[in-house]
């Protein structure tokens, strides 16, 4: 299980985070909405800590790193280790082919040996449907392809909770599809995840929860017939508007 | 009209006797070459490199003194010509009671040089590669010392190699200047010979030969590299 608490981040004078919480029950899937610049991804980052929080907490499967006091290193690897993070420009290593960025973690984060960790990527690349690219490098794969090898390097970790950025949104419109195919598989599976996207489709087929935020606040949450339909929150209503155009 | 027949003569070049020098230094230079020019270049590279991650990898550190000591350091070696620090390393020290063998001198000369240079090249190599590699590496659990070492180098080696190679080949010319410390290398050698045969001409003409064809072949040797690292970019 995921939740944080009163999570607070600034970047300098600009307050971007004011006080988040979000809890995540085991294999739920929370969509994140709202307009550009509301914070969906500094929210992802904090849950990752890839960006470190000011002030809240952040507790995953048992271990709660709590900002309000000196949090060391390790314990950050920690829980980040927990995670997986899918990027929404994919952040592929150029210079390995699609095999070895799965295989990476494995190898040398966690230290498995290296056929074993083969013999599991190239089952996670064929789970992604790309089990015939798996010696092709970055350059040679197309983005939606480049996507899926970034859930099978983020999977390969054995993540808690899936974690992603938008991971359709750089993608040209006939690719997307690949890409949620993928996802909601995952969801199906029984993954944690905490997706921000604008894909309504997958949202109201897949979410349990759906999260509205802006100006660095969630201003309305529920299911996600429920947000879709009947939204209460004016700027919820104005959003949905604009996207549904 | 004697006098002027025997004017001429003189003038005119002998070719016999050039075949013959040029036949006969040829050895000797490119033995000068291969035992003092090429390895003495070849280790200062070696050495120079190291120093050059290190001190890159200082001035990245955020770590002020770190940073202020790689940048001290930066200065001074390109704040000075290389003359006068080989001079200072092999002439002055000694005044210290620091006795360096001619070899030995240039090869630190060298190395703290290039080691300026290059770490120059390879910071911005470094900061070339974009952020998202650090985080995506970071994503995946890997630490600092990690994802420098597997991710972030090994791109960022591809982006210095065509500058490194051109310091390389700078600094395999470079070595000339050792002969001015009295090593043997191949330029002090054409010196020598020349104070034998007074022909400045040939022999430093064939000096200026052999590094070319040196620096030729060095060059190819970049391209093949270039190719090898270029093999997961598009072109
Ligand atoms: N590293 C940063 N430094 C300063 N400001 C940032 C940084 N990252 C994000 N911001 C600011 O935080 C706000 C929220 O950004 P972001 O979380 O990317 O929003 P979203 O993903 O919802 O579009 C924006 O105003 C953005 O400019
Ligand atoms: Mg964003």
């Amino acid at each position: 299980m995921l939740s944080i608490q009163q999570l607070h981040k600034s970047f300098g004078d600009l307050e971007v985070l004011n006080g988040i919480d979000l809890k995540v029950e085991q294999g739920k899937v929370v969509v994140v909405v709202g307009p550009s610049g509301s914070g969906k991804t500094t929210l992802l980052r904090c849950l990752n800590i890839l960006e470190t929080p000011t002030k809240g907490s952040v507790s995953i499967e048992g271990q709660t790193l709590d900002f309000d006091q000196k949090v060391s290193k390790k314990d950050i690897r920690t829980l980040r280790r927990k995670t997986g993070m899918v990027f929404q420009t994919y952040n592929l290593f150029p210079h390995k082919t699609a095999l070895e960025n799965v295989i990476e973690g494995p190898i040398t984060v966690q230290k498995v040996d290296k056929s074993e960790a083969k013999e599991k990527g190239i089952h996670l690349l064929e789970k992604v449907g790309l089990g015939d690219k798996v010696d092709y490098y970055p350059f040679q794969l197309s983005g939606g392809q480049q996507q899926r090898v970034g859930i099978a390097r983020a999977l390969a970790m054995d993540p808690e909770v899936m974690l992603f950025d938008e991971p359709t949104s750089a993608l040209d419109p006939e690719l997307v599809g690949e890409v949620l195919r993928v996802m909601k598989e995952l969801a199906q599976e029984g993954m944690t995840m905490v997706v921000v996207t604008h894909e309504m489709g997958f949202a109201k087929d897949v979410a349990d929860e759906v999260i509205f935020m802006d100006n660095g606040s969630i201003v309305e949450r529920g299911k996600p017939g429920h947000i879709f339909s009947n939204p209460k929150n004016e700027r919820t209503r104005k959003f949905l508007n604009l996207i549904n155009e | 009209m004697f006098l002027l027949n025997n004017l001429i003569l003189s003038a005119a070049p002998n070719w016999d006797r050039y075949i013959n020098i040029a036949e006969s230094s040829f050895l000797p230079l490119l033995k000068g070459a291969l035992v003092y020019s090429i390895p003495m270049a070849i280790i200062s590279f070696i050495i120079g490199i190291t120093i050059a991650v290190l001190t890159a990898l200082f001035r990245i550190s955020g770590i002020k003194i770190l940073s202020g000591i790689a940048r001290v350091y930066i200065s001074i070696i390109r704040g000075t010509p290389l003359l006068v620090q080989l001079f200072i390393i092999f002439f002055g020290l000694p005044r210290v009671g620091i006795n360096l063998d001619p070899l030995t001198a240039g090869i630190i000369g060298f190395s703290l040089n290039t080691g300026a240079y290059a770490s120059e090249i390879i910071r911005a190599a470094i900061l070339s590669i974009p952020k998202g590699q650090w985080e995506s590496s970071y994503s995946i659990g890997m630490s600092y010392v990690q994802s420098l070492r597997r991710i972030i180098l090994p791109q960022a080696t591809r982006v210095s190699i065509p500058p490194l190679s051109n310091s390389f080949i700078s600094l395999v010319k470079d070595t000339s200047l050792a002969s001015t410390i009295t090593v043997a290398e191949m330029f002090r050698k054409s010196q020598e010979i020349v104070a034998n045969t007074y022909e400045p001409l040939l022999l430093y003409s064939e000096a200026a030969l052999i590094y070319w064809i040196i620096c030729f072949i060095l060059s190819l040797g970049q391209d093949q590299i270039e190719n090898r690292l270029n093999r997961y970019v598009k072109t």
